[in-house]
């Protein structure tokens, strides 16, 4: 019994609290399988919606760039270097709008029961990467389709850009999580800022084709563009630029610990202002 | 032995926000400007909770009672880690499981057995715990032929009762509970209480239990604590506390009790108690204005053959008597009551009173002669507010909105050309 003493008194200092997270995981994968199973529930058409959106787009992207306005992409062919940067952009937008969200959505909890507040952005950028994998099957049939060469390097290239996204995500998200139960009408600022950050991104065009490299250093920042420069890695012949993955390795753990220290800054109150 | 909670100067202040808890940026940036030049307004504050000291020992089954506004529910929030102190400490000696509602984190969609495993999980069960259990609490809640049919078409009780199925098999060593046993019927609360008293004998539960049901305090707490204005007033034997809090401090008047009982002059009938309850019978003296409220009578009738029949009168704020009501349904048929105990309950609808305070005053009469056995005058009393999200005769509109009574109506739009 003398295991579990527990210590309340009010609020001082700020941790990680990895060690309590880590104490409640099997709630935390309770609540992404909640979500996922909801979700999918819904909607019968939910999985072939995930898939549809990001080949939808890569046409008409494929259509406006390939033919109209072409863009050099080196080695990798336009769809395939397209589907490439939606889908991770899919991963980093339904991330960041969902666990942004998340707080409120689940106040009901949140009144009620004690739980490290951090698994509620966490599961929602989970369930994001659970969307993200059924992308990426796609992702890879079409590779075969345009008989695009992978490098092996793609073993580790390719989560080390899903890493990134996902840290980049659960930065923002537990970061606008905490923003949104404070000012309620923050929350409407959050697609606008995602629309921003979308043209900021390397989706479209390669960061490689911007002239001013002032420009590409100030870009380099958002951890999308790191995230996309490894995946891309393996696709391409082109190296990776190290300059750009530096600036954005440091921003993006930079992100992750602001939105952590921020969310467990706040979350002791949630309960009074939810 | 060490106790299992140590309380010490524990107290939690809240910043009183006038209409809503949280902030709106588009404030903060209109008001900016404004208080450049303004010295800054300190925000009221109020103490819920002060200088709160006690020890609770392990296997202590403690009540909590007091007004609504006491405290009784920030203790427990405080307790279990919901919301943090402003000042004080606790220390919790033991796994702690709080029910504050049950059911909680419940989705339509998922099935009964899901939803076991995702109420328990947030309960801080186990996954391997819920595998153990999950016969017993499908077996208990007896929804067995539901359990893989998802929660949204399950009726309302059977929702409660896999519920409080779940929440009967968790064994904590410190168990929080606010109120939620007083809700779902009454034979199947029993078993629950019933099962809760069994685990917690034999396994010595520490539990705190907050209620306003007097009846289950007495049968589940040895000792119970009496709180009042955020104080706590005494700790001790609960029957004692009861007729404390009873004579003292009882202002809020959704339950009146009288432990002779008020007997009628002709000694043929004793009124035992009356209160206020809404449709899952939970005892409240606060409700919104579209909800359903229930006054009951529980009284003795001394001897075979008495005929009388029920009313109660209503009195808004301004003392406007607004309207009686006199039993003619069961005061027709069965006008002739044997010996026994009886439990008389008359419904107010939803969506016919406004906001505002309400006096209630019970009778048990004879009609023609008038032949007034007991008058009970206000001895209840409720508030009614408005709940904007559900849809009441205001709809979304809220500035004064005056009546004397509040009906929803219907309205019919018929275009002319």
């Amino acid at each position: 019994m003398e295991k579990f003493i527990t210590h309340i008194h009010p609020p001082k200092g700020v941790s990680l609290g990895l060690r309590e997270l880590w104490q409640y995981r099997e709630l935390f994968y309770f609540f992404t399988w909640r979500d996922i199973k909801v979700k999918y529930k819904q909607t019968y058409l939910g999985i072939i919606w995930a898939l549809l959106q990001p080949l939808g787009m890569m046409l008409i992207f494929t259509f406006l760039f390939s033919k109209t306005w072409p863009i050099n992409t080196g080695t990798i062919q336009y769809p395939v270097f397209v589907l490439s940067g939606l889908i991770l952009w899919n991963l980093i937008n339904s991330a960041v709008s969902h666990a942004g969200e998340s707080m409120i959505q689940n106040a009901n909890i949140i009144n009620k029961i004690y739980f490290p507040r951090l698994i509620i952005p966490g599961s929602s950028v989970l369930v994001a990467l659970f969307d993200f994998l059924m992308g990426f099957v796609i992702f890879i049939i079409l590779c075969f389709f345009y008989q695009q060469n992978i490098h092996f390097s793609a073993i580790w290239f390719f989560p080390a850009g899903i890493i990134v996204t996902i840290i980049a995500a659960f930065g923002a998200g537990s970061f606008l999580a905490a923003l949104n139960v404070k000012y309620r009408d923050f929350r409407y600022t959050i697609p606008f800022m995602l629309q921003v950050l979308f043209f900021g991104s390397q989706i479209i065009y390669p960061l490689q084709s911007i002239q001013q490299t002032w420009l590409k250093y100030v870009l380099a920042v958002n951890p999308v563009n790191t995230a996309l420069e490894f995946f891309r890695a393996p696709l391409s012949s082109a190296k990776v630029d190290t300059a750009v993955v530096g600036i954005g390795l440091v921003s993006t753990f930079l992100l992750l610990l602001t939105g952590i220290y921020f969310f467990r800054k706040t979350e002791a109150y949630f309960a009074d202002l939810a | 032995m060490k106790p299992a909670i140590e309380i010490r100067n524990l107290g939690k202040e809240y910043k009183l926000a006038p209409s809503q808890p949280y902030v709106a940026l588009r404030d903060i940036l209109s008001n900016g400007a404004k208080n450049l030049f303004k010295a800054r307004k300190e925000k009221e504050k109020f103490w819920a909770l002060q200088d709160i000291n006690l020890d609770i020992q392990p296997g202590e089954r403690v009540g909590i009672i007091g007004r609504n506004g006491a405290g009784k529910s920030t203790l427990l929030k405080i307790i279990s880690r919901i919301t943090p102190p402003t000042t004080g400490s606790a220390i919790i000696r033991g796994r702690v499981g709080s029910l504050l509602e049950v059911g909680t984190g419940f989705h339509p969609e998922l099935t009964g057995r899901e939803n076991i495993y995702l109420n328990g999980s947030i309960l801080g069960l186990k996954k391997a715990e819920i595998n153990k259990q999950l016969d017993a609490i499908i077996d208990f809640s007896g929804v067995e032929k539901f359990i893989d049919t998802p929660l949204k078409h399950y009726s309302s009780g059977m929702q409660l009762r896999l519920a409080f199925s779940v929440a009967a098999h968790l064994e904590p060593e410190i168990l929080l509970i606010d109120e939620v046993l007083a809700v779902g019927d009454a034979e199947f609360q029993k078993k629950c209480i019933g099962k809760m008293e069994e685990v917690s004998k034999s396994h010595g539960r520490t539990i705190m239990f907050v209620s306003h049901n007097l009846d289950s305090l007495r049968k589940f707490c040895s000792t119970t604590i009496l709180l009042n204005g955020g104080r706590l007033i005494e700790k001790g034997n609960t029957e004692k506390m009861i007729s404390l809090y009873v004579s003292k401090h009882l202002e809020t008047n959704a339950e009146m009790y009288w432990e002779q009982g008020i007997e009628s002059y002709n000694k043929e009938v004793v009124l035992y108690k009356t209160w206020l309850h809404d449709e899952n019978g939970v005892i409240r003296s606060i409700y919104d204005t579209t909800e359903k409220l229930g006054i009951s009578m529980d009284y003795q009738v001394m001897k075979d053959n008495v005929p009388f029949t029920h009313g109660i009168n209503v009195y808004n704020q301004e003392q406007v008597n607004i309207f009686n009501s006199h039993d003619v349904t069961t005061g027709n048929t069965d006008r002739q009551k044997k010996k026994g105990r009886y439990t008389a309950t008359v419904w107010i609808p939803g969506n016919l009173l406004p906001e505002g305070i309400f006096n209630i005053s019970v009778a048990i009469f004879l009609p023609n002669p008038l032949d007034v056995l007991i008058h009970e005058q206000n001895k209840l009393s409720f508030e009614m507010h408005t709940d904007y999200s559900k849809l009441s005769a205001r709809g979304t509109y809220s500035d004064d909105f005056p009546g004397v009574i509040r009906p929803l109506l219907n309205w019919e739009l018929i275009k002319n050309d």
